[in-house]
């Protein structure tokens, strides 16, 4: 039972931290059609500014309170300013080229954002523990509960409504899925796509840096964490479906209990659960769990 | 009776002669000798650089600076290499094998340097051997810990001044059997890469051998840099076990105790970090108290009070303002063996050859800061010592990391004979070891 409960739990924390990195790389790639590998980079971007906020912060001796606020208003900031320099500044010079193209630019975007953190903060790793150890711990049974982890479950429940209730109750939301569905037929009807595109990316470059703040606190913040987070981001979009948001929270939830299952259970197989849950669900639904096939216009 | 006049002439006589014992006596600067080019290799970028890498490159810089200057203590004290002035290459580690070979190749036909000092990762290390024997470039391996590559096949040109891996975890088994001889139960948590599945691979022989009653509990192997350990520590909290093997490293494991320590699972389990040396100047009071610490051999404060310790202390302390960790140490012996090794080959002032050298560095025995080394297994390749481990304490007075009640093992009790690889030698009981 206490096994059942802590699977249950670590899911949902695993799904959480998923959903939270997911959902900007599936709205963007949903409206702009661009599977962008530098949400990696706004990842990590995301946790160094944190780790620079938690540092301002926490060595003042103010409350906790406080530093959880700044640090992911640090990071969104740095996730507005990078989305606008990238879109403005690389993408819109390539939208309506071939989708590998737009790849490789994303990429090759990854590649300079990667240095450019050397650049700034140095090849040296961050310790940003202080938020994670001041919220304390829950005991369950046996089991004991970061409060911070409980807390990453629940800002990611937020985060999921918000996103419903946008994209279905506000006027941007339903611009948003017009382009998603058919993007020419929205320019048809006068929606201007390009500064959709825009908003789409900043916000969905805001959502990628917020998702590294949130998790700064938990690991060592060092070079490479974008390029591990970005791999089980593709797989949780894969599985929902490219430009579902739904599909992305289904998608972190499978993979997160699935994921925690196989610690608990059948550790060997931990690594190649994510990638064989993945691969079943693109034998059955080839686009996806939320996402229909689509007719090829030519 | 002296007249002032020869009074004056034997004083001058006895200046030159003074200065000219002077020179005779002050350690010959590098001027006449051909220099020496080396290439140190290590990470100066991503996960790795912070506690290998780059302390890796420093200790390097402080050394060789020392060196050319004459300035290391006693037997080490000629300048440069062989009065040859070092010049030294810093290459990032960093990159695929592929890329790892592409830079040795670099440096050995492009920049040709004399010798390769180099590389953290056991891959990097099996990738680049090969590579070194077929070019016939002496290369030294400063930190990499597969035991591979000496067991594989016979080698010419590679050499490993550092004991390899295996040390590591039998020391961690021998040192945990003599502290806690009571416990029943342990589990693991290891990098799901050649490194963690051979370190619990050794530790868990050497425990099967010395303590065949203990049982194994949770084995875990997480993706090397997962980052993200909650579902391993619900799975360690539910568990009986009083003790918990770890040989993680860098982000890993500091994100591992960070979160650890969040949901208290240092007060249910005893935790062995092989590696903990490295960390605890950056984890400070956020390395857990009790932890028992290795530092891949006699590092750090684990290592023997000597004179080239405490000049190794202060030199790297004064430099960087952070105590010297294991791979800083590495480094040193490393850089230390290779030049007693040319010196020894070396005729005159001429240059010895790759082949000299090589030869010279065969079965060589020195004491460096980290104690004494000798070159004993892998056909006189591969370096073994003692190691030492010890009981973590953050001094809250001192507001500095302590290791405590340090226990250190022969060379000979921790690690292989000639003749026999790590892993046979522990299934078979390590028949031999001198403990």
């Amino acid at each position: 039972m206490l096994t059942a409960f802590a699977i249950l739990v670590d899911g949902l924390v695993y799904a959480a931290y998923l959903f939270i990195v997911a959902i900007g790389l599936t709205l963007i790639f949903g409206v702009m059609k661009i599977l962008n590998v530098a949400h990696g980079s706004f990842y990590t971007f995301g946790a160094y500014g944190a780790a620079t906020a938690v540092g301002i912060y926490f060595d003042r001796g103010l409350p906790a309170a406080g530093g959880f606020l700044l640090m992911a208003l640090f990071a969104m900031v740095l996730g507005l300013a990078l989305g606008l320099i990238l879109e403005r500044g690389v993408m819109r010079l390539v939208y309506g080229r071939d989708e590998v193209v737009m790849v490789l630019v994303t990429y090759a975007a990854f590649l300079i954002l990667e240095d450019i953190v050397i650049l700034i903060w140095g090849p040296g790793s961050y310790a940003t523990y202080q938020p994670l150890l001041a919220a304390g711990n829950t005991e369950v049974g046996e089991l004991i509960l970061s409060n911070y982890d409980l807390g990453l479950i629940v800002v990611a429940a937020l985060l999921a409504m918000i996103s419903f209730w946008a994209l279905k109750f506000t006027r941007y939301g339903r611009l948003l899925t017009a382009v998603i569905f058919d993007r020419e037929t929205a320019a048809a009807f006068g929606i201007n796509v390009r500064l959709v595109y825009t908003v789409t990316f900043v916000i969905g470059a805001m959502l990628g840096a917020l998702g590294g703040a949130i998790m700064a606190p938990k690991i060592a913040v060092t070079l490479g964490i974008g390029v591990e987070v970005i791999v089980l981001a593709f797989a949780v979009v894969a599985i929902g479906g490219m430009g579902s948001i739904e599909g992305a929270l289904v998608g972190a939830l499978i993979v997160g209990i699935c994921r925690a299952a196989a610690v608990h259970l059948v550790p060997q197989i931990e690594l190649f659960v994510i990638y064989g849950v993945m691969a079943l669900v693109l034998l059955i639904r080839p686009y996806g769990l939320f996402v229909r096939a689509q007719p090829r216009k030519i | 009776m002296l007249d002032r006049g020869s009074t004056l002439g034997a004083l001058g006589l006895s200046c030159l002669l003074v200065s000219l014992l002077g020179v005779a006596i002050e350690p010959a600067r590098a001027q006449n000798a051909a220099p020496v080019k080396l290439g140190i290799v290590s990470f100066l970028t991503g996960p790795a650089a912070a506690p290998f890498g780059i302390p890796g490159r420093n200790g390097a810089e402080i050394m060789i600076e020392a060196m050319n200057a004459g300035k290391v203590p006693a037997p080490f004290n000629k300048a440069g290499f062989g009065g040859g002035k070092i010049e030294a290459k810093y290459i990032d580690e960093t990159g695929s094998a592929a890329n790892v070979v592409t830079e040795f190749r670099n440096l050995v036909q492009r920049d040709q340097v004399d010798a390769v000092v180099g590389y953290v990762s056991s891959g990097s290390c099996l990738a680049v051997t090969p590579v070194a024997e077929e070019l016939k470039a002496l290369t030294v391996l400063y930190d990499c810990g597969t035991p591979r590559i000496f067991e594989e096949k016979p080698r010419n040109y590679v050499f490993r001044v550092s004991p390899h891996a295996t040390m590591d975890n039998v020391g961690a088994a021998r040192y945990l059997l003599a502290k806690k001889p009571d416990i029943t139960s342990y589990s693991g948590i290891n990098q799901n890469y050649a490194w963690g599945q051979d370190s619990w691979r050794d530790f868990t022989g050497a425990m099967q051998v010395l303590a065949p009653k203990i049982t194994v509990d949770k084995v875990l192997f997480p993706k090397l840099f997962a980052g993200e350990y909650g579902a391993e520590i619900s799975t360690l909290l539910t568990s009986k076990s009083q003790v918990l093997h770890t040989s993680f490293y860098d982000g890993d494991l500091e994100a591992f105790l960070y979160q650890e320590q969040a949901r208290a699972l240092d007060k249910r389990m005893t935790i062995i970090a092989t590696t903990g040396e490295a960390a605890i100047w950056r984890l400070r009071d956020k390395m857990p108290n009790g932890t028992i610490i290795g530092g891949r051999g006699p590092n750090g404060p684990l290592a023997p009070d000597s004179e080239l310790n405490r000049w190794f202390q202060k030199i790297y302390s004064d430099r960087y303002n952070v105590p010297p960790t294991y791979p800083a140490y590495q480094m040193a012996m490393s850089l230390l063996g290779l030049k007693l090794a040319y010196e020894k080959a070396q005729k005159g002032e001429a240059k010895p050859t790759t082949d000299e050298v090589a030869a010279a560095f065969k079965g060589i025995e020195f004491e460096g800061p980290s104690g004494k080394v000798k070159l004993a297994i892998g056909n006189g390749h591969q370096g073994i010592s003692e190691t030492a481990y010890g009981t973590y304490r953050f001094n809250k007075e001192k507001n500095e990391p302590e290791i405590v009640d340090i226990v250190r093992f022969p060379a000979e009790c921790v690690n292989p004979p000639a003749g026999i690889n790590a892993d046979d030698w522990i299934k078979e009981g390590m028949k031999g070891a001198k403990c």
